[in-house]
């Protein structure tokens, strides 16, 4: 909202300077945003003394002046029929932006250059005079801006107003506010009604259909009246404040919703059928053409202003081209009224059609002002197009809301705000801003709201007001006791940090992607119809197709990031991102939302450097930062499993597989295979893991103990199979475990070979068995015996060779 | 076969210590570890001894002789320290082997924070769904349908009642359901609005808080606040609330700091006004208390909501708020 402080002042002395007022609106719950001139485009229109005029070679009509402005002499091409040697004229140099928007620049006309333009009031908005070049006071000094010569300065507020104050959305509202600040009083304008002749009563009438969206309908009609363009300070007043002026009628009602807040419209009483007012809901499907050309369908709940015969206007929201005043129209009829906030809301909303008046509506305008805002129109209309007032009005109510009255603890106000004030001391910040508080009890001030204040309700209310009034920054800051019993964190919160951290720790950089992706998303990642992770969640009003529907995986989100980052030459990466997906459960319920942690490495192994040559990184590295990642955490039973078939829909065949934790699947890790690369225009080899954090986390033992230290000497031996090239070697590692053989401690592979000596279709897996009892220190021969055995069952088992 | 390569040993210490020059260091060296020296003649003539005894004796003389040459090279160490001669060691301006180095997420570390600072004053740590019914995001909160309020706050919608919360808010009823009077909690997460420029982006974090208890005053916000301001930037910085509306507290407060950037003098962060807005916050309208069937006549509370994204601006003097989202790796390694 937008306040000029010369139409500020016509209502309230204003005795501060402009920041310190703006500092204490801000302070007073009316944020100002912006304080600015508004005459501060005038700065580059500067005062010129005409030199010479001469005729145009190559036109009758212009002329050339030579414009002098004291340090340099402009060429001007000017048509104005007054301009004149020796006279004192506005020159608009290049760059000014003229009111009606024009952007100036030194250019040629008919030939001749031009450089500026010499101006008529009109056209740099001090006045409507079009017929010629300002003549500017003698004794100005040529150069010099206009604004500084003319003393020409109007600050203008931008008020950033919540939707709670829409009484503050008037000139009157803002001034009851400055009033207040200032202590203060502040003058409503006077209203000068001609005198009324005849009676409305005999013309027109209004019935209301539809009470609960229109409480009140009030209207005067003035007779003869003269459509023309406003007198200059009402356009003036209009431009002040952003708004165009339009004619002098219409110009009138936006004057004076700016005003008092009171949204007004001005229907042609001669395009009005059977001349008459009807409020009452549309048809559904009814269609209707808004003054802004469009045509428009209406729903069943939207309210029409209608005449005898057809709807003339959306009420609260916008009239209609059918009924609007026209050049030639001669009765109007100015509707004032109370619509229902939630109503109007609900049209503008639907249409998509946010005027000043919705605006102003759906938030709630004074139910008990329409009468004064009709004849504060009325007034100025006869002022500025002539005419007769046709006496009396009608105002037909169906019981418009009533203010509140409220009974306000004065303890209560000073328990909830910290503070320590007299019922006296209250009532008067109440009063100050057009309450009546009446004190009842020693504890006790009934408050009656004023009728502009549809925001106060509830005692909470007042206390607000209290506050602000009395100032934010006055109440003691205080603290609440802290209670010794603080809470414990949950364990998924303080084991997720500890997860984030050890994958720092183990050089990944966590990522945070959006949740949203593209619905192709699952098609790129080779999802099966059938996949779990198809079942998106959709969003009805994206932003863009690339964020139309939730995440099913993070996978897509890291490829994506990855993807940026090799553009820009980053081309080693190691990334994780914790973070929430979602798998819809049908559209009419909370969809399931599950954690995930996934990671992602493409790249270098590891900094190479003088010491070392560039390795890339494989699956290997991958699986053991997951491994690392697991022994950090305490994590055992950690299995990685053949994917069934080893297939996976964004794993490159035989390339991945299953993570398994006490031998349930929590997910995946793999190399992503070339073909889903490709779709995000990616080439480079990469490997990924994602799985689900949560049952990661129920796995991370609460505590672990201590475990006695062994007190006698271990002994190892190894030992050398050559077994069938596709025996996964974990499998012999787990039979020797799964022996369970007291003495056996540990097992650990130290080496698979393939190629010469082994034979062909076949390697050897070399592994070392830790050998320890609790009890003595082993002999050699119990263990070469032991180890024998175990080495021997293993060579059955497995149909294994020995190596010669 | 023990006792010789053991005297041999000794013999070699005892000259090794006698030894005073790094010529005659070396020239003992070579008398025992030299192609001729005493222990290689030694290995050689093992293969002379009884066969079990090889192993043994082999090891035992592998021993001495990496002992022998340490010996040597201590000793070559003692003398060069103690005269001022220049030593020629290993270059130690080469860069060393550095793992890769991994970082946490500018929004993760200021979430952290700003929970840790909180945690610290009492507050529990919850979380809710991101995807939301209406009832919570709005209703629970004094949002009915059609309020203007509504307008604040772009919303995506999955159905006409299921939406992607737009505040942390919702955690608010959601908590007071399920637990009586007193309440200490914060909420933080992701939010989300349909609004997309230069300074939005369509996901966002906050951190909600709320107290609730009785005898809660709008002094003890202004408290609990301040106090958290001067934790996460410095104990200097300037506060002030100042009235605002928010439909779910009554009365409702913004809360600003002094721009720290231009320190209050105008600068474009604080959009010339010296003031910086980072939180809102209320005392919680009794509408939400009688939605959760609180009694309004015994408990108050307050309740406040931070960007993260902003207060991790200020804090790092990030300059653009997509670049949270973008990922950029030379950008997350900063942190």
């Amino acid at each position: 909202m937008k306040v000029s402080i010369s139409w500020l002042q016509t209502y309230v002395d204003i005795q501060m300077d402009i920041d310190p007022l703006a500092q204490a609106l801000t302070m007073a719950g009316l944020e100002v945003d912006a304080v600015y001139d508004r005459y501060a485009y005038l700065h580059s229109v500067i005062v010129g003394r005409i030199a010479a005029v001469a005729p145009h070679p190559n036109a009758d009509k212009l002329r050339l002046c030579q414009v002098d402005t004291g340090d340099r002499q402009y060429q001007v091409v000017c048509g104005a029929p007054n301009a004149a040697k020796g006279m004192l004229a506005p020159l608009a140099l290049p760059g000014t932006e003229l009111v009606d928007g024009t952007l100036l620049k030194t250019g040629k006309i008919r030939g001749e250059t031009s450089e500026g333009m010499l101006c008529s009031e009109k056209e740099i908005g001090l006045g409507d005079d079009v017929a010629g070049l300002m003549a500017l006071d003698e004794k100005l000094t040529p150069g010099s801006p206009l604004n500084r010569a003319l003393g020409l300065s109007d600050m203008v507020l931008e008020i950033d107003l919540t939707p709670n104050r829409p009484d503050c959305l008037s000139i009157i509202g803002i001034a009851r506010e400055v009033a207040a600040i200032q202590g203060t009083g502040f003058n409503l304008p006077t209203i000068d009604l001609p005198e009324g002749v005849e009676d409305i009563q005999k013309y027109t009438s209004v019935t209301i259909d539809a009470p609960d969206h229109c409480p009140r309908y009030a209207a005067r009609l003035i007779a003869d009246i003269q459509v023309k363009p406003s007198p200059f300070w009402l356009q003036d007043r209009l431009l002040s404040v952003g708004l165009r002026p339009i004619n002098n009628l219409v110009d009138v009602t936006n004057f004076v919703m700016m005003e008092t807040g009171q949204p007004l419209h001005a229907f042609d009483f001669d395009r009005l059928a059977e001349h008459r007012i009807v409020v009452r809901t549309a048809a559904e499907g009814e269609k209707f053409t808004t003054l802004d050309e469009k045509e428009r369908i209406m729903t069943a709940d939207t309210l029409m202003i209608c005449d005898g015969e057809k709807p003339v206007a959306i009420g609260g929201v916008m009239g209609g081209m059918n009924s609007e005043i026209a050049p030639d129209t001669t009765r109007v009829l100015i509707e004032g009224a109370y619509f229902n906030p939630i109503s109007v809301r609900g049209t503008a909303k639907r249409l998509g059609l946010n005027t000043d008046a919705s605006h102003r509506f759906e938030r709630g305008v004074d139910p008990h002002n329409t009468m004064t805002a009709i004849d504060r129109a009325a007034a100025l209309m006869v002022e500025t197009g002539g005419g007769r007032l046709i006496s009396g009005a009608v105002d037909v109510q169906v019981d418009p809301p009533q203010p509140a009255v409220i009974d306000l603890s004065v303890s209560a106000t000073n328990r909830t705000l910290g503070i320590d004030l007299m019922p006296e001391q209250m009532a008067e910040l109440l009063v100050g801003i057009g309450f009546e508080a009446t004190r009842m009890d020693n504890d006790t001030l009934r408050v009656a709201a004023p009728s502009f204040r549809v925001d106060v309700s509830r005692p909470q209310d007042l206390m607000e007001e209290v506050a602000r009034r009395w100032g934010y920054d006055k109440i003691p800051t205080t603290f609440t006791a802290i209670p010794a019993e603080a809470a414990v964190a949950p364990k998924p919160l303080v084991q997720r940090q500890r997860i984030r951290e050890r994958l720092a720790g183990l050089g990944f950089s966590e990522v945070v992607n959006y949740s949203f992706i593209h619905e192709k998303s699952c098609d790129r990642l080779g999802l099966a119809e059938s996949d779990v992770r198809r079942k998106v969640v959709n969003i009805l009003n994206p932003l863009t197709e690339d964020q139309a529907v939730l995440r099913t995986s993070l996978i897509p989100g890291l490829l994506e990031t990855m993807q940026r980052n090799i553009s820009r030459q980053s081309k080693t990466l190691k990334l994780f991102e914790i973070g929430k997906t979602f798998i819809s459960k049908g559209a009419e319920v909370l969809p399931d939302e599950h954690d995930l942690l996934a990671a992602l490495w493409t790249g270098d192994r590891f900094i190479s450097g003088w010491f070392d040559k560039p390795a890339a990184c494989d699956f290997y590295d991958l699986k053991g930062g997951l491994e690392s990642l697991m022994e950090n955490l305490q994590v055992s039973d950690l299995r990685f499993t053949r994917l069934p078939g080893g297939h996976h829909p964004y794993i490159r065949p035989g390339m991945g597989a299953d993570i398994r934790i006490d031998d349930q699947p929590v997910g995946t890790i793999g190399e992503i295979d070339p073909p889903v690369l490709s779709t995000y225009g990616l080439k480079q080899t990469t490997f990924v893991f994602e799985l689900d954090l949560m049952q990661l986390i129920d796995h991370i033992p609460d505590v672990v103990y201590a475990q006695p230290l062994p007190r006698f000497p271990s002994t190892s031996r190894d030992a050398t199979l050559i077994v069938g090239q596709e025996l996964e070697a974990d499998t012999i590692l787990s039979e020797v475990r799964k022996l369970d053989q007291p003495l056996v401690e540990d097992v650990q592979l130290f080496d698979v070979f393939q190629g010469k000596p082994v034979p062909e279709n076949a390697k050897s897996i070399s592994f070392r068995i830790i050998y320890r009892s609790s009890e003595k220190t082993l002999e050699d021969d119990t263990i070469n015996q032991l180890h024998k055995e175990i080495t021997q069952s293993l060579v059955q088992k497995f149909n294994a060779d020995l190596p010669l | 076969m023990d006792s010789t390569i053991n005297q041999i040993y000794a013999e070699a210490v005892q000259e090794i210590d006698a030894a005073g020059t790094a010529d005659a260091i070396q020239s003992l060296n070579t008398k025992y570890l030299g192609r001729k020296g005493v222990i290689t003649q030694f290995l050689r003539n093992i293969s002379n001894l009884p066969k079990e005894e090889r192993p043994s004796a082999g090891k035992e003389a592998n021993r001495v002789k990496q002992e022998i040459e340490a010996a040597c090279n201590a000793a070559l160490t003692r003398l060069a320290a103690a005269s001022d001669e220049m030593v020629t060691g290993i270059d130690v301006s080469l860069p060393g082997r550095t793992p890769v180095r991994g970082t946490l997420h500018p929004i993760t570390q200021v979430t952290n924070e700003i929970c840790d600072i909180f945690s610290r004053m009492g507050f529990s740590v919850v979380e809710g769904p991101e995807v939301e019914n209406d009832y919570y995001n709005f209703e629970a909160l004094n949002i009915p349908k059609n309020h203007p309020a509504r307008d604040m706050q772009d919303t995506f919608y999955i159905s006409e009642d299921i939406v992607l919360r737009t505040h942390t808010s919702p955690s608010q009823p959601r908590v007071m359901e399920k637990q009586p009077p007193p309440v200490r909690i914060i909420a933080p997460g992701k939010v989300y609005r349909c609004d997309s420029d230069l300074t939005h982006t369509p996901m966002f974090h906050q951190v909600e808080g709320l107290l609730v208890d009785e005898n809660v005053s709008f002094g003890d916000l202004k408290g609990t606040l301040t106090s958290f301001v001067h934790q996460m930037f410095d104990p200097q910085t300037r506060v002030r609330f100042r009235p605002s509306f928010f439909p779910f507290t009554e009365p409702s407060a913004e809360v600003d700091i002094l721009c720290v950037i231009c320190r209050g003098k105008g600068c474009r962060v604080c959009s010339k006004t010296g003031w910086i807005e980072i939180l809102g916050s209320g005392m919680v309208h009794p509408a939400v208390f009688e939605n959760v069937d609180y009694d309004t006549t015994r408990y108050t509370g307050f309740a406040f909501g931070m960007g993260v994204e902003r207060i991790a601006m200020l804090k790092y003097r990030i300059d653009d708020i997509r670049k949270y989202f973008d990922n950029d790796i030379r950008f997350l390694k900063q942190f």
